[in-house]
């Protein structure tokens, strides 16, 4: 029973931080279908945007709550500019941003490992971190709870700005009619800059959240793509809810294999049961109903 | 509805996870034997050119993919150690000429480069790799061209090849050490925590036959990728079997993701303390305070004390692109350097046949950093200190413990009566 609580609560904080590395994803993948595997790296971004903030304030206290809107800002402006120079050629050519975006991502690591110290660098958790919270007799880490907070409020953020302002409803709406969208005058070339400016600064704030759990290196953004995107697939295309769902269901699953089983075949017990649920659902949980013809 | 776009998205989406795996593998597996065939070159003809007043050697690392790393260090210690030699006058009269080579974290291109380097750039001896992975593929290439190739990092043993001479430590230099030192500090219950690849389960296949002997006992071992830094299932599970002492074999930047799972689960170093056989001065900074007053066993610290090692330190701190900190497997490749230059002195030649007949006739000795190492003829390993550091606030090691002598490099454990020949030949089948 301890041991199912336990790995409950670790499975959540595991799915929240795929959640955190996927919302990005369903926002750049799932609405705009661009396939970006360079996601990962703005992810790395986002983890050594948090060093460089603690390097101004040493206190980390401060320092980790200042890094998350930074991350999100800087991890932005990295896609802004990717889509301005590259991407926009490539929309509906899927396959050629999958291998320029991996060319991306390849230079973006090569880069960190030229300016930071090659073993990484440290990332201090803030001291009301410390400690664990007694829930139903398991000492659970704070730092996992704040990831899962953390996700919460990025999710939450989201669905509020996708539903209720403008530019939300444009991207909705350019989501589900491109045609149509631009017929009534929605700029859908701003709105495509906007939500990728907005889906990396998501990988930005990611990093953070992942630079207080794993290594702060230039290779860590590559364990964190494979996952995010199994968890968009099977979530549904253009779906947060199914996303949500999703990410939370490999965490959990991740972590209890893990206990029960092994570290290593934890990974492949997850994408099999992933894989098998795509065979029988290839559409993902949920799906968009759109009038578009294509 | 599902309309036939989403479809689409879906079915690239699994194209794209697909291709990326495919990457990862081709960057994972080892595919050491595959290029072997295709070289034309016999073993006997030598292409080295020895007329000139330079010599070719070749440097082969990984400078891009994951493990840059840590070998990107290794690269720039070893060009460190060939412009003191060429300073000081050379190897026989000759200045080092160095051909670098990227290795890029793909054992395949270890096998090519080290091709190349010996059939086209024509180098008298490489230096260079550190993943097992890659030495496997480095291996047969050597072997069958008859080069020579000098290994810089720690290691599982149970291996030694006339045409590789091995400067980091093999087992019964790293591994027994630490577990001398657990019983000494009247360890009873140990858990193994490791990275999922042949150094860590062959280390843990010796460390639990050394236990068993040593009365103590293994309350679990867990593995997880080398690639996965979440480590908190598997920390879960160390709580619950309240060891006495966690043995370390995690490598590279999962060992972070391990260190702060351990900080968070409550665990500390007065408690469950943890030796590890990766974390040296290089990899502890990037942990931060968390991984403090936690020990490591090497042969080489930067806090040791001996009368070559502060010149080390401070040719270092000068030399550009500097990490700043001296490390252990770092020291290794300073010292292969070195040695081969005492080899072809001894041999009077850069030919590998006399080099290897050098080997075993003469003593050949290198007062190095951590100590007067003495090189093993026969099994081509060195003599090396044992020491256990505890790391302090400043990410250096407080050295701890030390064996009475420097311990004879051997590789297969023939002296140690509790390894059984059986296992040997069953560890040595399956590594190779």
């Amino acid at each position: 029973m301890d041991a199912l609580i336990s790995q409950l609560l670790n499975g959540s904080a595991q799915g929240a931080l795929l959640l955190l590395a996927a919302l990005g994803l369903s926002l750049t993948f799932g609405q705009m279908g661009v396939i970006n595997m360079a996601h990962g790296e703005f992810l790395m971004l986002g983890a050594f945007t948090a060093y460089l903030v603690q390097q101004v304030i040493a206190a980390s206290d401060l320092s980790i709550p200042v890094a998350l809107p930074v991350a999100f800002v800087v991890a932005g402006l990295f896609g802004l500019l990717l889509e301005v120079t590259i991407i926009r050629w490539m929309y509906r050519r899927p396959l050629d941003t999958l291998l320029v975006t991996v060319g991306v991502s390849l230079i973006l690591q090569q880069a960190a490992l030229q300016i930071f110290p090659s073993q990484g660098v440290p990332v201090e958790k803030p001291s009301w971190l410390d400690g664990q919270l007694n829930v139903l007799g398991y000492e659970w880490p704070l730092r996992q709870l704040f990831t899962i907070v953390l996700a919460s409020v990025c999710v939450a953020a989201l669905s509020a700005w996708l539903k209720y302002t403008s530019f939300g409803r444009r991207i909705r709406a350019t989501v589900h009619n491109r045609d149509l969208a631009e017929t009534t005058g929605i700029s859908t070339r701003t709105i495509d800059r906007l939500t990728f400016f907005v889906g990396s600064g998501l990988a930005g704030v990611a990093g953070v959240a992942a630079s207080l759990i794993g290594g702060t290196n230039s290779q860590m953004g590559a364990q964190y793509i494979i996952p995010a995107f199994l968890v968009v697939a099977a979530g549904g295309i253009g779906q947060l809810k199914g996303t949500i769902i999703a990410a939370w269901a490999v965490g959990v699953a991740l972590s209890c294999f893990a206990y029960w089983t092994t570290g290593s075949l934890a990974q492949v017990l997850a994408f099999i049961l992933v894989i098998v649920f795509l065979q029988v659902r290839p559409q993902g949980l949920f799906t968009v109903r759109t009038r578009s013809l294509a | 509805m599902l309309t036939t776009n989403k479809r689409m998205r879906a079915s690239v989406a699994i194209g794209a996870i697909g291709t990326t795996m495919a990457l990862v593998l081709a960057g994972c597996g080892a595919r050491a034997g595959d290029d072997t065939s295709t070289a034309g070159a016999s073993a006997a003809a030598s292409c080295v050119d020895t007329s000139g007043s330079t010599i070719k050697l070749g440097f082969l690392n990984s400078l891009t993919g994951g493990m840059a790393i840590s070998e990107k260090t290794v690269s720039n210690v070893l060009h460190m150690a060939a412009d003191e030699i060429n300073t000081s006058g050379g190897i026989l009269g000759k200045k080092i000429q160095y051909v670098q080579e990227d290795g890029a974290t793909d054992w395949p291109t270890f096998a090519e480069k080290t091709e190349k380097l010996l059939t086209q750039d024509c180098v008298a001896a490489i230096f260079g790799g550190w993943t097992s992975s890659s030495r496997k593929a480095v291996k047969p290439v050597v072997e069958k061209l008859n080069g020579l190739f000098f290994y810089p990092v720690q290691y599982e043993g149970l291996e030694s090849s006339p045409n590789i001479y091995y400067t980091g430590a093999t087992t019964n230099q790293q591994i027994i050490p630490a577990m001398d030192f657990l019983a000494s500090k009247g360890v009873k219950t140990l858990f193994l925590a490791g990275s999922d690849y042949v150094f860590p389960r062959t280390a843990n296949a010796i460390i639990k036959l050394y236990a068993a002997k040593l009365g103590i006992k293994i309350v679990g071992e867990e593995y997880v990728p080398l690639d996965k830094d979440d480590w908190t299932s598997q920390v879960a599970k160390i709580v619950a079997a309240k060891p006495d002492f966690i043995f370390n074999t995690i490598n590279g930047s999962s060992n972070v993701g391990f260190v702060k799972a351990y900080y968070d689960a409550g665990l500390t170093p007065a408690k469950t303390p943890i030796i590890s056989v990766s974390i040296a001065e290089e990899e502890a900074p990037a942990m931060g305070h968390e991984v403090t007053g936690n020990y490591a066993s090497w042969n080489y610290f930067q806090s040791l004390k001996t009368d070559t090692n502060p010149k080390f330190i401070q040719s270092w701190k000068a030399y550009p692109n500097s990490s700043g900190v001296t490390s252990d497997p770092m020291e290794a490749a300073y010292i292969s350097l070195y040695l081969y230059k005492s080899l072809v002195e001894a041999a009077g030649s850069f030919d590998v046949n006399a080099v290897n007949a050098a080997a075993k006739s003469h003593t050949i000795t290198f007062d190095a950093p951590e100590g007067k190492v003495t090189l093993d003829g026969k099994n081509h390993h060195i003599s090396k200190p044992g020491h256990i550091g505890q790391i302090n606030a400043n990410n250096q090691f407080d050295i701890v413990w030390s064996s009475d002598k420097f311990i004879e490099p051997d590789p297969y454990l023939e002296a140690y009566d509790w390894f059984p020949a059986d296992i040997r030949k069953q560890l040595v089948g399956a590594a190779g």
